[in-house]
């Protein structure tokens, strides 16, 4: 039991991030704590998403040591022909391949095992490209790392899985615009309500309805 | 005269059409945030939307000609399932269709009600979020990729919440609005990237074929069951059904005119898209396996928001409101359709999208004629318009009629295929509701319709005065439209059945 | 002219027409003679028409698809003939009316008043012609539509609620009962088409059939079978061509006819003796025929006794229907002509009234038939009519009744016939026969409002029709036999 819930610390702090999270955003009515809350509501999904890739003993996705400067360019090249052939298989290939086990969500171990196998299977697709040297030159650490990793051998060390990586990077911009967009908006409340309360607000905007609703000649003859 | 556009294309665009329709705005809203006047940005938006049209008619040949009927594009030259993929199919073609030809019609049409709604220098950024919010609308429809369909979903979130809470010159209100609807829509795109996350943990992929491809091949179980569940409320939230619907009436009500008429026509469609690709293709695992009926999970909220919504639609004193609380309600219907898992009851579905954003996008429309010309949304202020605005006004009846299902527009057309689909599934009860929500629709409707043709004008300054040409023509054609596809709706309906089956043999058939 | 070609022209006759009225709105002589030559090529049209289908011959025209199995595709068949004649012939007598009516009283928006009533012919002829349900349904639709403006003519507080009721019921039965049982029907049979015999024959239970003859029944809200009859008397609140001519011919004589239509072509004789339901839907058109009169009699406003009249006597068409026998069927399909004309009269007479005294109340008009004779004389011959007494047209669908009644083996149904005639008696009698022959002592009634008093073409338009209803008499043979195929029988 004490395994089971300190074998997943970091789903218990993801989701105790999460409720809190929704907590503050649903219960304030302070529009910039609500915005808080929202932010950490994002941030406990990032670590989801950061847990998804960790690889026990695996280090940051980055190449390092003889990982970085053992193989250098070209490879690219060398491999281009052989993979070529292989790339129209590679899809059929994946399927059979990926371990069924990698469904198996609360074993760490074979999840990360899967998803580094998976990036070893993954990778042969990238040989099917049609132009492989523009592809590097935009996303380096990635192909490279995968192009490493290729060759089963090559590495010398554990790194993570880098594409959680990626992706939070994504979604942490998207979370940063979302919460500039959203003080923006609460400056403009603040302009015209004098408040940022949103109790207030609310009273003010229904004030102003019924003065409408007074004023309306349908409203009122219906009424 | 798709062949003809075929044949006039360019190389170059043929190949590259996917990236184009979605680049082409995305590029352009940089330039356009440069740009000195308003005006320059109108045109320019016009000319993106223009050219994300084309690029989607270019599609729809392409589509209807390949074997298989799919087309995969893949981005930067990175094949999928590892790069990510823009995939055009049956389904997403008839969205992209929908987004582009009405962010094209929105864009011809907005100038004027732009002009006196936006203050002169923020037009510029204004166009400019418009085609972030285009770019980011056609891209959930055109990708295949389950996170990048999150960026996108996001892009076009934000640029709308920066959209909505440009209405606050017009109406303080806006700007509170614009606040909920960015803590709802934040809060359903995070539930959606948490699905996407336990799909890549149960699957290791984020491609969207791929990951239905896989889960067929495993199973479900309950990492794939939670991730149904987030993505589920997720796009719930961002298509208004309800009971998460509760930031769409005040964001359409205090929105610019214009921003309403785009999003209604289009925002919500668009995560109805995403939730019938995530229902139909990467979790039908989950709806078809007997035991696991999520019809009985998505039916009776969509039956409850019929009625609940329309029912609230009758009591609101502002036209705009009253359109958007009908809108929730038009969201149930087409869920309802989707939600019984028929073919036919998913093309009728399609259908009712279609027809619901052609009608309501003429009902925007005239509301935005009437806003720049005689400055009020209450039911009051339309008193005696159908005189002084007889075309505007006669365009927004042909609307009505269509939203209460009279026969002769599209209106009726879908609500006809509804209720034979739900027949078919032998379902009365829904059947009954569909036309109890008809009837509510009935009420509310002829409260506006009856105030602008029957009562006196409310106050003297209605002098005869009709919306600028430039806002009456996309109107009309919408409505011509409400009106053709209910005489001759055959060509919609091989494009929607087109889709239905496609998508409900997706899972069965892998490229 | 081809059958085919004509029976495209009574649709294009009224369109013309509305059209022609709204480009002369400034001109309102033109305006006028415009909705006069409307009418006559119109019934011209219709008779046309129906005197090709002696040898039984179904002109029928086909004017594309709407989606698959939504046809637009008409069919005149004789019940049709018969409703098309009645509604464009007594178009013809009402305009001359609403012209004399509309001037007199000096109303507003004639031109609009003028539109909406040839857009309802339009309803009208639509529903008459209609090959299949769904045609039915648009034109159904457009008549109701069509007509809103003109109930809600006068504009006050009062006609808009009246207005409201009257479209919400009528709108709401049909998109919420008549179009389901289309639906219905449709996913049943796979077609919409009116086939001679009964579409459904052979192709539902009892169970199934009940539930769609049940929504067809209350979904046609113009027949006004209890207890969605109460638009009528709201309705009441137009312009009293518009009730004569509307609201006793051509809208509630379309929800008779479509029921006749649906009972004689979806259902057909032989289902609908199986049913269950039938038998249910009669004795609630028995206890509308009862009912009605009794409130009828409590009335004194005579359109709203003219109007709680009229949706008892349309009771007698569903009930004709419902009792499932050639005689049946018969009686129904001659109450529509007979009770038409009848009524039509007793509107008329109503506003001729209103035009000339500003009276509405039947308890002020004693004494006044010495100075409208005509008025009243014609009232007096169509009570009788309705009454059905003969020589007068009323007499005959009665007699098809009770014929029909008696051989369903129905003696319930007898004895309802009766009671109503003598019903009939008591609310429709007393008032010509007050007006004509007052008791001693009666105070003398109200001045004319209008110094010259009724203008004569709204004394002339109710003589017309009241000559009418003894012409009919002798001219039901002819017609039964003309509607005989109605009945399946050969």
């Amino acid at each position: 039991m004490v395994e089971f819930i300190l074998g997943r610390a970091n789903y218990w702090a993801i989701i105790a991030l999460m409720m809190v999270g929704l907590y503050i955003t649903y219960q304030s009515t302070n529009l910039i704590k609500r915005l808080v809350g929202l932010s950490v509501f994002q941030t406990s999904v990032f670590l989801f998403y950061i847990t998804l890739g960790k690889v026990a003993g695996g280090t940051a996705p980055i190449l390092y040591g003889k990982d970085a400067y053992g193989h250098g360019g070209g490879h690219g090249a060398e491999h281009q022909s052989d993979h070529e052939a292989e790339g129209t298989s590679a899809t059929s290939h994946d399927l059979d391949a990926r371990a069924p086990d990698n469904s198996v969500f609360a074993e760490d171990q074979s999840v990360t095992e899967g998803i580094v196998q998976l990036a070893d299977e993954t990778v042969q697709g990238v040989a099917a490209l049609e132009a492989p040297d523009i592809a590097h030159s935009a996303e380096p650490d990635v192909a490279l790392a995968g192009a490493e990793q290729l060759e089963l051998t090559g590495l010398q060390e554990v790194y993570s899985n880098p594409l959680p990586h990626v992706l939070i990077l994504t979604a942490i911009v998207v979370g940063v615009a979302t919460l500039s967009v959203g003080l923006a908006i609460v400056v403009r409340i603040r302009e015209s309500y004098g408040t940022i309360e949103s109790d207030e607000v609310r009273e003010k905007d229904i004030a102003i309805a019924d003065a409408q609703d007074a004023d309306d000649p349908v409203v009122a003859g219906g009424a | 005269m798709i062949e003809a556009l075929l044949a006039a294309s360019p190389e170059f665009v043929l190949r590259h059409a996917p990236a184009l329709l979605v680049v082409t705005p995305l590029m352009l809203a940089g330039i356009c945030s440069f740009m000195p006047t308003g005006r320059a940005g109108w045109i320019l938006s016009i000319v993106a939307t223009a050219a994300s049209t084309l690029c989607a008619l270019v599609l729809l040949g392409q589509v209807q000609t390949v074997p298989g009927g799919i087309i995969s594009y893949a981005l930067g030259g990175w094949v999928p399932p590892i790069g990510i993929e823009f995939r055009v199919d049956a389904l997403n073609i008839l969205f992209l269709l929908l987004v582009t030809a009405f962010g094209f019609l929105a864009a011809v049409f907005s100038w004027p009600t732009v002009a006196a709604e936006v203050r002169q220098e923020k037009r510029a950024l204004f166009y400019a979020a418009y085609m972030i919010c285009f770019t980011g609308l056609a891209g959930v429809v055109i990708t295949g990729d389950a996170f990048n369909l999150f960026v996108f979903l996001e892009i076009s979130s934000i640029a709308t919440y920066v959209l909505v809470a440009l209405g606050g010159n017009r109406d303080r209100r806006a700007f509170p609005a614009a606040f909920n609807y960015l803590i709802m829509g934040t809060i359903g795109a995070t539930f959606f990237v948490i699905g996407v996350g336990f799909l890549y943990a149960a699957t290791g992929t984020l491609n969207m074929a791929d990951i239905a491809a896989q889960l067929t091949e495993m199973g479900s179980n309950r990492v794939v069951q939670a991730a149904f569940a987030f993505i589920a409320v997720g796009l719930g939230i961002k298509a208004a059904a309800w009971p998460l619907h509760l930031w769409l009436p005040n964001a359409y009500a205090y929105a610019p005119s214009f921003v309403t008429m785009f999003l209604s026509a289009t925002a919500t469609k668009v995560a109805i898209y995403a939730l019938i690709r995530f229902l139909f293709t990467v979790f039908s695992t989950e709806i078809f396996e007997p035991g696991r009926d999520f019809v009985f999970l998505f039916a009776p909220l969509a039956m409850i928001g019929m009625v609940a919504c329309s029912f609230q639609a009758i009591f609101q004193n502002d036209v705009r409101r009253m359109l958007a609380y009908s809108s929730v309600a038009q969201v149930g219907y087409i869920l309802l359709g989707i939600s019984i898992g028929t073919a036919a009851g998913l093309s009728a579905g399609l259908f009712h999208l279609v027809s619901h954003a052609l009608l309501k996008g003429a009902l925007f429309m005239a509301v935005a004629g009437i806003v720049l010309t005689y400055q009020g949304t209450r039911i009051s202020d339309f008193a005696g318009l159908g005189r002084a605005a007889p075309l505007t006004m006669t365009a927004f009846a042909i609307a009505g009629f269509s939203l209460i299902g009279m026969p002769l527009t599209a209106g009726f057309q879908s609500k006809w295929l509804l209720l034979q689909a739900m027949l078919d599934r032998g379902w009365g009860f829904a059947a009954a509701v569909i036309v109890a929500a008809s009837i509510l629709a009935v009420i509310y409707v002829g409260r506006v319709l009856q105030a602008v043709f029957f009562q006196p004008p409310a106050n003297p300054r209605k002098v005869r005065q009709e919306a600028p040409l430039i806002l009456l023509v996309p109107l009309w054609v919408l409505s011509i439209a409400t009106l053709w596809f209910g005489v001759q709706s055959d060509a919609l309906l091989s494009l929607t059945d087109f889709a239905a089956t496609a998508t409900l043999s997706m899972n069965e058939v892998q490229p | 002219m081809t059958p085919e070609t004509l029976l495209l022209v009574i649709l294009v006759i009224p369109v013309v027409t509305a059209i022609a009225i709204f480009l002369l709105d400034s001109v309102p002589d033109l305006r006028e003679a415009a909705t006069l030559f409307g009418a006559i090529g119109l019934f011209a049209s219709v008779i046309l028409l129906v005197t090709g289908m002696d040898g039984g011959e179904r002109p029928s025209l086909y004017l594309g698809r709407a989606a698959p199995g939504l046809d637009f595709a008409f069919k005149l068949e004789p019940l049709g003939a018969l409703f098309a004649l009645v509604a464009s012939g007594l178009w013809i007598v009402n305009s001359l009316y609403s012209i004399g009516y509309m001037r007199g009283n000096r109303e507003r928006n004639q031109t609009r008043f003028y539109m909406c009533f040839a857009i309802a012919l339009l309803g009208a002829m639509g529903v008459a012609a209609a090959g299949n349900l769904f045609t039915l349904f648009i034109f159904y639709e457009i008549l109701t539509i069509s007509t809103y403006p003109l109930v809600a003519h006068k504009g006050d507080a009062n006609a808009q609620r009246g207005a409201q009721i009257y479209l919400l019921t009528l709108l709401g039965t049909s998109i919420g009962l008549l179009l389901m049982a289309i639906v219905g029907t449709s996913t049943i049979a796979g077609s919409l088409d009116f086939v001679p015999g009964g579409l459904l024959a052979g192709k539902v239970d009892p169970f199934v059939g009940s539930v769609l003859l049940l929504l067809f029944a209350f979904g046609i809200g113009k027949a006004a079978l209890m207890p969605f009859h109460f638009w009528l008397p709201n309705a009441m609140v137009a312009p009293t061509p518009v009730s004569a001519l509307l609201h006793a011919v051509a809208v509630v004589k379309a929800g008779v006819f479509t029921i006749l239509k649906v009972a004689a072509y979806i259902f057909g004789i032989d289902l609908l003796n199986d049913l269950p339901a039938t038998d249910w839907v009669l004795a609630v058109a028995c206890f509308t025929i009862i009912a009605s009169s009794l409130i009828a009699i409590t009335k004194d406003n005579l359109k709203a006794r003219l109007a709680y009249s009229t949706v008892g006597q349309l009771a007698y068409v569903t009930a004709g229907a419902m009792l499932a026998t050639e005689a049946g069927f018969l009686g129904g399909g001659l109450q529509i002509a007979a009770h038409a004309m009848g009524k039509i009269t007793l509107f008329m007479c109503a506003g001729a009234i209103y035009v000339a005294t500003g009276l509405t109340d039947i308890s002020d008009m004693r004494g006044l038939g010495k100075r409208m004779p005509w008025v009243f004389g014609a009232f007096f011959v169509a009570s009788l009519s309705i009454i059905g007494i003969p020589p007068l047209a009323g007499g005959w669908p009665k007699f098809q009744l009770f014929l029909g009644a008696v051989e369903a083996e129905h003696a319930y149904v007898a004895w309802v016939l009766l009671i109503s005639s003598l019903l009939n008696i008591a609310y429709l009698l007393p008032i010509p026969i007050l007006a004509l022959f007052p008791p001693k002592g009666t105070p003398e009634p109200a001045p004319y409002k209008r110094p010259e008093g009724a203008p004569r073409l709204v004394v002339i338009a109710p003589v017309i029709t009241a000559a009418g209803t003894l012409v009919l008499f002798f001219a039901m043979g002819a017609l039964a036999r003309f509607i005989l195929p109605i009945t399946g029988v050969a």
